[in-house]
């Protein structure tokens, strides 16, 4: 367990949670709270039972608001993870332009199998489902990015950007590191 | 030369950016409609236009804004749903990675003409990318004075804001939409009550997919009459459709509705073909909700009339030969592909979306994905097939959203289109392993409706 002292966004982010909040009318701040999450999760890797009460007492709600939310959306990771989550969508139209060989490729390069974690703490990979972009398939996220029209040179190509660079995934506030 | 009426600015270098988007007529709509018309007249217009919801349900938009509850001093929203998660579909990422502002320019008209001062874009959270295009685009709204307070000097105000989801496919049903909005699990609510009477925090609330807010736009700009000229019966104006699959050119495209399937599927100006020259198998022309089918009944219906890209033909002869527009999620398989491996992979999504609400939903999905693996990996048994036809039945109709209806069809249509191949898995479990079926042979149908 992290010590709840550290627990603590910057105060750049908190600003970005304040405006947040400042998008929905008084009292009704709770609405706030996917978006604090994703914010909260780009930061401190993953939401760990520390960083979820921190967000309830960031959005005055009681801590079971938060973990009934985090446990229910796919996007939210309530386990640990590498800084690198490589999401390869494996839903119907990705299926047939070839979505499992992508999956086994990084499987076979990573030494990984599906849901995870290199022992680095690199990578995590997780098969998801449909992204949409299923016109562009095969695809995968890493963090915000979407990378399309996958091959194995492709794949080959963004593992080693990531190694050298983990946070290119992100845009705008969830920067980090 | 087919008419667009959303993308036809979209080749436009900078059409994302404010200055780009009004120096090409952006936001002369919202000029006329709030210096010339009432809200009242801007829901006639719509209502003219016979606009149809373009998230899949195909419902007329004019009436459902008509149905909005406006109680004296209670503050009503509309939202836009974003959440576009339905497998096949992809168009509204593009529509709003590539011109923002058509849709923050359709939510301002529809915004005035429901009375609502509050809108909210809900987006699914992997679309995070697009949420900031979207964000950036809303600024600068604000900055030149279509969003805020007093909107031109007539005194109407608007704020608008994109909020995420974080990975749900049960959150593009409107009730599931709005307890996520309110930062809650996406649980759907059972109707009535309506959102139009309680939505948004309790709110009358209207929620309309993206690109039928982003039509309302030309709908404002060339009056309802002129939008419902374009298009065939009740199928007025156009549709984006989002192509992948087997064909050459996958992608989205903006067609006019009763385009012949044929035409969309082999000619240059659209999905240029089968891919490698091979056989079309099937397609799903909506979403992977909608109904499969086979190669016979894409091109032409049951009664061998040319099948049109509109919401009556599509749906030509029910269930038993037809499918549905829907989304327009168009997927095109060829003769290489395993209608029970798709049919597996889509029942695997739907259990995996399952909210776990409703018994029917949550068991049966999860049943029918077991017993179509077992199929597909050779395991299977006839009776097998059986029983995937009756759960589906089970399952269709028995549930509080139609998520239940959703993962029940593709499974129906399979066994009904593809029965012959679902008996071969059994049948033959080594060969099945090794190659795939090919197309199924013709079966005619009686002219009746399902």
């Amino acid at each position: 367990m992290e010590n709840n002292q550290r627990i603590e966004l910057p105060q750049h982010l908190l600003d970005e949670v304040q405006r947040v909040i400042s998008l929905f009318p008084e009292g009704k701040q709770k609405s706030a709270l996917l978006r604090v999450l994703h914010i909260a999760q780009a930061h401190f890797g993953w939401l760990s039972v520390d960083v979820m009460d921190y967000v309830a007492r960031l959005l005055h709600i009681q801590p079971i608001e938060v973990y009934e939310v985090a446990t229910f959306y796919s996007m939210y990771d309530t386990q640990q993870v590498g800084k690198v989550k490589l999401e390869v969508c494996r839903t119907g139209p990705c299926m047939i332009e070839g979505a499992e060989n992508i999956v086994n490729y990084i499987e076979k390069k990573l030494g990984i199998k599906d849901g995870e974690t290199t022992a680095d703490g690199m990578f995590t990979l997780k098969t998801v489902e449909c992204l949409g972009a299923c016109g562009y398939a095969p695809m995968l996220q890493a963090g915000e990015k979407f990378h399309e029209h996958l091959t194995e040179e492709k794949v080959d190509a963004l593992i080693e950007a990531y190694r050298s660079n983990p946070v290119a995934n992100y845009m705008g506030e969830n920067q980090n590191g | 030369m087919a008419r667009k009426l959303l993308l036809n600015n979209v080749h436009i270098e900078g059409i994302h950016t404010y200055d780009v988007y009004r120096k090409n007529g952006g936001y002369s709509a919202v000029e006329k409609a709030l210096k010339t018309m009432s809200p009242d007249d801007i829901v006639e217009e719509v209502k003219k236009s016979g606009l149809r919801g373009r998230g899949g349900a195909g419902f007329p938009t004019g009436m459902k804004w008509s149905f909005l509850a406006k109680p004296e001093g209670v503050p009503r929203h509309l939202l836009c749903n974003a959440d576009e998660s339905e497998p096949g579909t992809f168009k509204d990422r593009y529509l709003m990675e590539k011109i923002p502002h058509l849709l923050i320019e359709g939510m301002i008209l529809s915004s005035f003409a429901l009375g609502a001062n509050q809108s909210y874009i809900y987006i699914r959270g992997e679309y995070m990318f697009v949420l900031r295009i979207v964000e950036k685009a809303i600024a600068e709204a604000y900055a030149n004075g279509w969003l805020g307070k007093n909107i031109l000097g007539t005194g109407y105000d608007l704020d608008l804001s994109i909020t995420p989801g974080a990975g749900a496919y049960i959150c593009g049903e409107e009730t599931a939409l709005i307890e996520s909005l309110e930062g809650k699990r996406g649980n759907p609510r059972m109707k009535p009550p309506f959102p139009a009477i309680q939505g948004l925090w309790q709110r009358p609330t209207v929620v309309n997919n993206v690109e039928t807010i982003a039509a309302v736009v030309p709908i404002v700009n060339d009056g309802g009459d002129e939008y419902a000229k374009i298009g065939i019966g009740r199928s007025t104006g156009t549709k984006l459709i989002s192509a992948s699959g087997n064909v050459n050119k996958p992608g989205v495209y903006e067609i006019e509705l009763g385009l012949s399937v044929e035409e969309f599927i082999y000619s240059d100006q659209y999905l240029g073909g089968m891919k490698n020259g091979k056989r079309l198998k099937a397609c799903i022309p909506g979403g992977s909700s909608v109904p499969i089918l086979p190669h016979y009944l894409v091109c032409k219906t049951a009664n061998g009339e040319d099948r049109l890209m509109s919401y009556e033909s599509l749906a030509d002869g029910g269930f038993q030969s037809g499918s549905m527009l829907g989304s327009g999620g168009f997927i095109v398989y060829d003769e290489e592909q395993c209608i029970v491996r798709n049919t597996w992979n889509f029942a695997r999504f739907y259990h995996h979306e399952s909210c776990g609400q409703c018994s029917p939903c949550r068991e049966g999905t999860g049943w029918m994905e077991k017993v179509l693996h077992r199929l597909e990996e050779g395991h299977g048994t006839l009776a097998d097939i059986d029983l995937l036809w009756d759960i589906q039945r089970k399952i269709e109709g028995n549930t509080i959203c139609p998520l239940g209806d959703a993962a029940a069809w593709p499974v129906a249509a399979a066994i009904r289109h593809f029965r012959e191949e679902f008996e071969w898995h059994v049948n033959e479990p080594k060969e099945s392993q090794i190659r795939n079926y090919g197309l199924v042979a013709e079966k005619s149908f009686q002219t009746e409706n399902a």
